[in-house]
């Protein structure tokens, strides 16, 4: 029997840690000479008060679902994914080579071939950290971390030797053509008589992160091999004793989250930079793990929290414009967002529990 | 509430509450942060010193990621910031757009070059910096050997590597450099202990002068050096002083000069390319009392006589940038 019915797990201990987190920001603000209140106005009239803010939060939230629903992915087979970012980089060469190599005559063509590069290059990427795991019991967590320092040295040598156009002091691969631009969020709603700040990054792809996270859902809970991964995360031998194979559940389950974590790059690379530049996943793939942490490896929360983060970048970034304030001060504020939603989940879900079992016993 | 309402509001918030009137100038400062130790510091060194004469209040922002370049930009620009000062490479792409859309705000944007009516480019020739602390290191070394670490393997950091390594072999021709790079990820400009590990493994390669080009990773090989008796050479600031005798000399990149002259112009800032060489004291040298002794009179009339040469065109030291080639160095 649970000890809490679910909408107190999937609602109410997000909400009460959030609420725990923004208590303890208003603290630090407030030690700082910043009134609480005044910049939960600016973070929100920043991030959701436009369709500016609007549209950088969704350009956020859209790495994030990515990221976020490549660790969960992972995390149902119970492997730590950490090497989403090294992941999230190659898959940024593959949409670069894909968007520079060919000229291709229409955006629908090259999204889709970029889509595919990058889910390509991604999970490449993750196959030999899962491969050292299922063969030689190298554990995930070590390898992927690792790997994601040899991704960051590849970009740099291909970026410096390879792709960047001569004369040029920036590291960084050429424009992508035209041809290849995908529609913004004005584009995309301008058909339909909705004004949408031009300048704002949000695009096609988070339709197509929208897309993933259904196809995720359906493939953990509505296909057998779903099944297995997650018969396999509960418990190895007993997945192992019903004819499920370690290896290939390890490998499929891997490649999967790496091609996940790779077609982040057709958000912020093919859909906001245009170009590859050093180290273009920013960060993104380690947010996943909260993310994905905060949604419970559920679909729908990892959208609900990637959109969240969106919104803590996009707010914070305002907040540090508008009043002035260091940007290590709105670093504080994620990242108690993070402690809190993620790693002191049991402090608050023992307290919640006990509660609602003594309010059970009281009614019986 | 209608779209244009929505901006018109914001933007009255942002002055309000910014503190800046219409006309200040502001300053963003590129990924790496405010307190870097080096570039970006710098450049608030400038800013800051503007502020102090002039009593003047300006914006600032540091962005957290390369998406946020066009918003900070933008919003600055919107907010009726002018000049607006941004410092590092990586500006040129979102300035060439944001520039057009607002033509009556002046630009200036330091270590890249954008052409538009409105933009002032300041470019430094850190080869020429770096040529002159190569040669102090090469008098200065015993052991022949002399050795350069830098942030990352970038064309720019090459540059500097590039033109220390043609002043070394200037002074001895058979010397040897060794050039290692820190890390391929951005915290490899602030990694003191990474900085250290490679320090002691220069030294026991026979490296008795080490010049540093990495950020606030540098802090760590100054302090290595020290610690372990060899010379150190800083980088854009003055370090001289973070170990008083033992530190050889500092290349100064003047990104506070370019910061403070933009900010002193006002809106009135010169467009066009500024070159910031040997010539006009944009780059060169530290001397101060940290550093007299370990400077030999041999040693300055040598490197002046060369940052002379320099200036007058006599002297062309190679710059990395033009060919991609280094006459003196491998990468």
């Amino acid at each position: 029997m649970d000890k809490m019915p679910k909408w107190a797990d999937v609602v109410l201990l997000p909400l009460i840690s959030l609420l725990l987190a923004g208590a303890i920001s208003a603290l630090v603000l407030l030690a700082t000479g910043v009134n609480p209140v005044a910049a939960l106005g600016v973070m929100i009239d920043g991030a959701l008060g436009s369709t500016r803010g609007w549209g950088y939060t969704l350009y956020y939230a859209t790495n994030f679902i990515f990221t976020g629903l490549a660790v969960s992915v992972a995390f149902h087979a119970r492997l730590f994914n950490i090497g989403g970012e090294g992941q999230a980089l190659l898959g940024a060469v593959g949409v670069t080579l894909a968007c520079l190599m060919i000229p291709w005559p229409h955006w629908t063509i090259a999204l889709l071939a970029a889509v595919v590069a990058s889910a390509l290059f991604g999970a490449a990427w993750a196959l030999i950290p899962a491969w050292l795991q299922a063969k030689r019991g190298s554990h995930i967590v070590i390898t992927t971390i690792m790997f994601n320092f040899i991704a960051g040295a590849l970009l740099n040598y291909l970026l410096v030797e390879v792709m960047k156009p001569a004369g040029i002091m920036e590291p960084a691969s050429a424009n992508f053509p035209p041809a290849v631009h995908l529609p913004n969020f004005a584009d995309m709603l301008a058909p339909f008589g909705i004004p949408f700040s031009p300048e704002a990054p949000a695009n096609v792809a988070f339709l197509l992160a929208l897309l993933a996270a259904f196809l995720v859902w359906v493939l953990i809970w509505r296909t057998r091999l779903g099944y297995e991964i997650r018969a396999f995360g509960f418990s190895e031998t007993g997945a192992r004793y019903a004819g499920i194979s370690g290896t290939r559940i390890i490998l499929i389950s891997m490649l999967i989250s790496g091609a996940l974590a790779g077609m982040m790059s057709v958000n912020n690379v093919m859909g906001e930079a245009e170009r590859l530049v050093l180290n273009s996943a920013e960060g993104a793939g380690f947010i996943g793990i909260a993310v994905a942490l905060m949604g419970r490896n559920h679909p729908v929360g990892v959208v609900l929290a990637a959109v969240l983060f969106g919104f803590l970048y996009q707010g914070g970034a305002q907040l540090s414009f508008q009043l002035q304030i260091p940007t290590e001060m709105v670093t504080i504020i994620q990242a108690l967002v993070i402690l809190f939603t993620g790693a002191l989940d049991q402090m608050i879900r023992a307290p919640l529990e006990r509660a609602f079992l003594s309010l059970r016993k009281a009614r019986a | 509430m209608t779209l244009t309402h929505k901006f018109l509001s914001a933007t009255a918030a942002l002055a309000l509450t910014a503190g800046a009137a219409l006309a200040d100038p502001a300053l963003i400062f590129d990924l790496g942060g405010k307190f870097d130790k080096s570039f970006n510091e710098s450049a608030f060194g400038g800013a800051q010193k503007w502020a102090a004469e002039t009593g003047g209040k300006f914006g600032e922002f540091e962005i957290t990621s390369d998406a946020q370049r066009e918003q900070a930009i933008r919003q600055f620009a919107e907010g009726g910031s002018n000049p607006i000062v941004m410092a590092g490479f990586s500006w040129a792409t979102p300035l060439e757009t944001v520039a057009k859309d607002h033509p009556n705000t002046k630009f200036v944007i330091i270590d890249m070059v954008v052409d538009a009516p409105n933009v002032r480019s300041v470019v430094f020739n850190e080869h020429e910096g770096s040529y002159l602390v190569g040669m102090m290191a090469a008098m200065a070394s015993e052991s022949g050997t002399v050795g350069f670490i830098g942030g990352m393997d970038i064309p720019l950091i090459r540059k500097f590597a590039c033109g220390y390594a043609q002043g070394v072999t200037a002074v001895k021709a058979d010397a040897k450099v060794i050039a290692n790079m820190t890390g391929t990820t951005p915290a490899a400009w602030n990694d003191p202990v990474k900085g250290s590990e490679l320090t002691l493994a220069q030294i026991s390669q026979g490296a008795d002068v080490v010049y540093a080009a990495a950020g606030g990773t540098g802090v760590g090989v100054l302090q290595t050096a020290a610690d372990q008796d060899i010379l150190s050479i800083g980088v854009d600031a003055n370090q001289n002083y973070l170990h008083p005798g033992e530190v050889l000399t500092s290349m100064l990149k003047r990104v506070d000069v370019a910061v403070y002259d933009a900010f002193k112009a006002g809106d009135k800032v010169e467009v066009g390319v500024n070159v910031m060489g040997i010539a006009n004291s944009g780059v060169g040298y530290a001397l101060d009392e940290h550093n007299a002794a370990l400077v030999s009179a041999d040693m300055k009339a040598a490197v002046d006589a060369a940052a002379a040469k320099i200036a007058s065109g006599e002297l062309k030291v190679h710059d990395y940038m033009s060919d991609e080639k280094c006459p003196a160095l491998t990468f």
